[in-house]
């Protein structure tokens, strides 16, 4: 072995254990569930799994209920991350540009902790606003609003409700670390020349931004398409299966009905369109490598 | 509390007199009432939260306590319903972050300090790695563990909690060692000092904000999933608070609101605190400063 090459080898060293790592624990598993995707296998009574095809996946897109789910994850993904985070975030990232320093502070402190509470907490917190007896009802009573069982009329809809309230946060801090990079003579130029506020957003702000938009909607996408704890804690996918997603699904199918190949193939399914995201997300980041 | 180091850092009304001062107060002010609105919103679940924990008949309403009272503390913290789980949330998430911090550092350096034409294709590998739906291979993972007999192990466990938080640790420890120039390492190396020890020497202790950063978004992360634990633990003494506060709030919560709100103030504290510590080392509390900036 020649020593220039012994000498990569030393300095490859201390990658070995992460290299280790992520072969085992996340490559392995990716793999695995590539798999067993393909098999029927199951999770009790079964001596051994074989190989069924793309038997899985034919079943899936006959499958109502994993359409409904298909279809509630697009809702939840458009309502919650889309519409609701990404455009709360950037409006709260530009009025902090204009309010004053303790407004600013304690609402940006509100918001991150909202952030920051572990996902079941979150979770509890929004099953007792949204429930019949809960907050939201006492507040519509106030106001002489009809009151429902949001959980249970609407429940796709509290459980995005709940990720807006938990994910917003996020959006927020990308935006105001993108608004701050603006720098101010431009806002002012434009101001001079007479643009109004929403011109200036418009023309000047929102371009300005496009990369932080861009990075920001495919990080939200792929945190919300992943979304479990949240959903499970409020409604646990019902009621019947109204506000199961697909992460909720692919769980029911594998445990609750034992079928795990069945599961694993919508699991890769939903890895898939992770990983197209990713790469989307990568040609995004491009430069920054 | 104090996370919004970069909002702070905002722009100043410039001095000029271009525009009456005046439009630009009531532009304040309308931003001002704006946020306040927003901020009453998102307050109430918070809210419900710290009045219910104190309230001797908590409901699910916000609502002034009748009374204040710490009876719910005291009836939540017990060895069962709060220190077993907690100390297993410690040593799970504890042992998982020093595993990832660990390997993350080993990782980063020679990345950070030597060319290969291996680093790109790494770096893009562990970048994609950081944005995969972890979510979507527990099922996997759960076969998996069963049939390497590692499915209801603490072990087995904390290292998926580290292969899962690796690829991200290792991308914020690389873009925090390249701050650190090259320079002051070049003088050891000069002195004998091999790559471990001006790694252990040098390139850490100077990039410890860097360090605490890694460790405690690795150990919140950790702390606050529920899915990991919940899928791959069976044994209900090895559960961490994630997933008992769960079996708390099905078999009692029911009834129990102040209780339950008052576990979940306990279980929350820990990563809050952690959060306001470190917030002002993220720039803006934004953790992922080196993946998403641009």
């Amino acid at each position: 072995m020649s020593r220039k090459r012994s000498r990569s080898l030393t300095r490859a060293l201390p990658v070995s254990p992460s290299v280790v790592l992520l072969l085992l624990f996340l490559a392995g598993p990716i793999a695995y569930c590539a798999y067993i995707a393909f098999t029927d296998l199951q999770l009790t009574g079964q001596a051994e799994d074989s190989f069924v095809g793309f038997d899985n996946f034919r079943t899936a897109f006959g499958d109502e209920a994993f359409l409904n789910a298909v279809w509630l994850t697009l809702v939840f993904t458009v309502i919650s991350a889309l519409l609701g985070q990404n455009t709360l975030g950037l409006g709260l990232a530009m009025l902090m540009q204009r309010a004053s320093k303790p407004v600013r502070t304690l609402t940006g402190g509100i918001v991150v902790t909202a952030w920051v509470l572990p996902e079941v907490v979150a979770g509890f917190l929004l099953y007792a606003f949204f429930r019949r007896e809960g907050t939201l009802n006492a507040i519509l009573d106030q106001l002489h609003l009809p009151t429902q069982n949001w959980l249970f009329t609407l429940p796709i809809l509290a459980v995005s409700f709940a990720n807006v309230w938990r994910g917003t946060a996020f959006s927020m801090l990308v935006y105001s670390a993108a608004l701050n990079e603006i720098p101010k003579e431009i806002t002012e130029a434009a101001e001079v020349d007479g643009a109004g506020g929403w011109r200036r957003m418009w023309h000047i702000t929102l371009p300005m931004i496009r990369r932080s938009i861009g990075t920001n909607l495919m990080l939200i996408t792929l945190q919300t398409l992943s979304v479990f704890g949240l959903i499970w804690v409020m409604t646990r996918g019902g009621p019947g299966g109204k506000s199961q997603t697909l992460p909720l699904f692919m769980y029911e199918e594998a445990f609750q009905k034992s079928m795990i190949g069945y599961g694993t193939a919508v699991a890769l399914l939903l890895l898939v369109v992770g990983s197209l995201f990713s790469v989307v997300y990568l040609r995004l980041l491009r430069t920054e490598v | 509390m104090t996370p919004m180091t970069s909002m702070d850092r905002s722009r100043r009304y410039p001095s000029s007199l271009r525009s009456p001062s005046s439009r630009r107060t009531t532009h304040r002010l309308a931003a001002d009432a704006g946020l306040l609105v927003l901020a009453a919103t998102f307050v109430l679940p918070l809210a419900w939260v710290v009045l219910s924990a104190l309230d001797p008949s908590a409901n699910l309403r916000v609502k002034v306590p009748d009374g204040i009272t710490l009876d719910n503390f005291d009836a939540v913290l017990t060895p069962e319903i709060t220190f077993t789980p907690l100390l297993n949330s410690l040593l799970l998430c504890g042992g998982g972050t020093a595993l990832t911090v660990v390997c993350a550092a080993l990782a980063a350096y020679p990345l950070s300090r030597f060319r290969s034409r291996f680093n790109r294709p790494f770096l893009l590998t562990i970048l994609f790695a950081t944005s995969l739906p972890i979510t979507a291979i527990m099922v996997p993972v759960y076969a998996l563990f069963v049939r390497v007999n590692l499915i209801d192990t603490m072990e087995g466990t904390i290292f998926f909690f580290a292969a899962s938080q690796l690829p991200f640790a290792i991308w914020l420890m690389k873009n925090f060692m390249d701050g650190v120039p090259k320079e002051l390492e070049e003088a050891a190396w000069t002195d004998g000092a091999s790559s471990l020890q001006s790694l252990l020497r040098i390139v850490l202790p100077l990039m410890g904000p860097g360090v605490a950063v890694v460790t405690v978004f690795s150990f919140v992360m950790m702390w606050g999933n529920f899915f990991v634990p919940f899928m791959l633990l069976l044994t209900p003494d090895q559960m961490p608070a994630s997933v008992s506060i769960n079996d708390f709030f099905g078999n009692r919560g029911m009834v129990a609101y102040g209780q339950l709100a008052a576990f979940s103030i306990v279980y929350s504290t820990p990563v809050i605190l952690l959060y306001v510590l470190v917030a002002r080392r993220m720039g803006g509390g934004f953790a992922l400063s080196g993946a998403v900036k641009g």
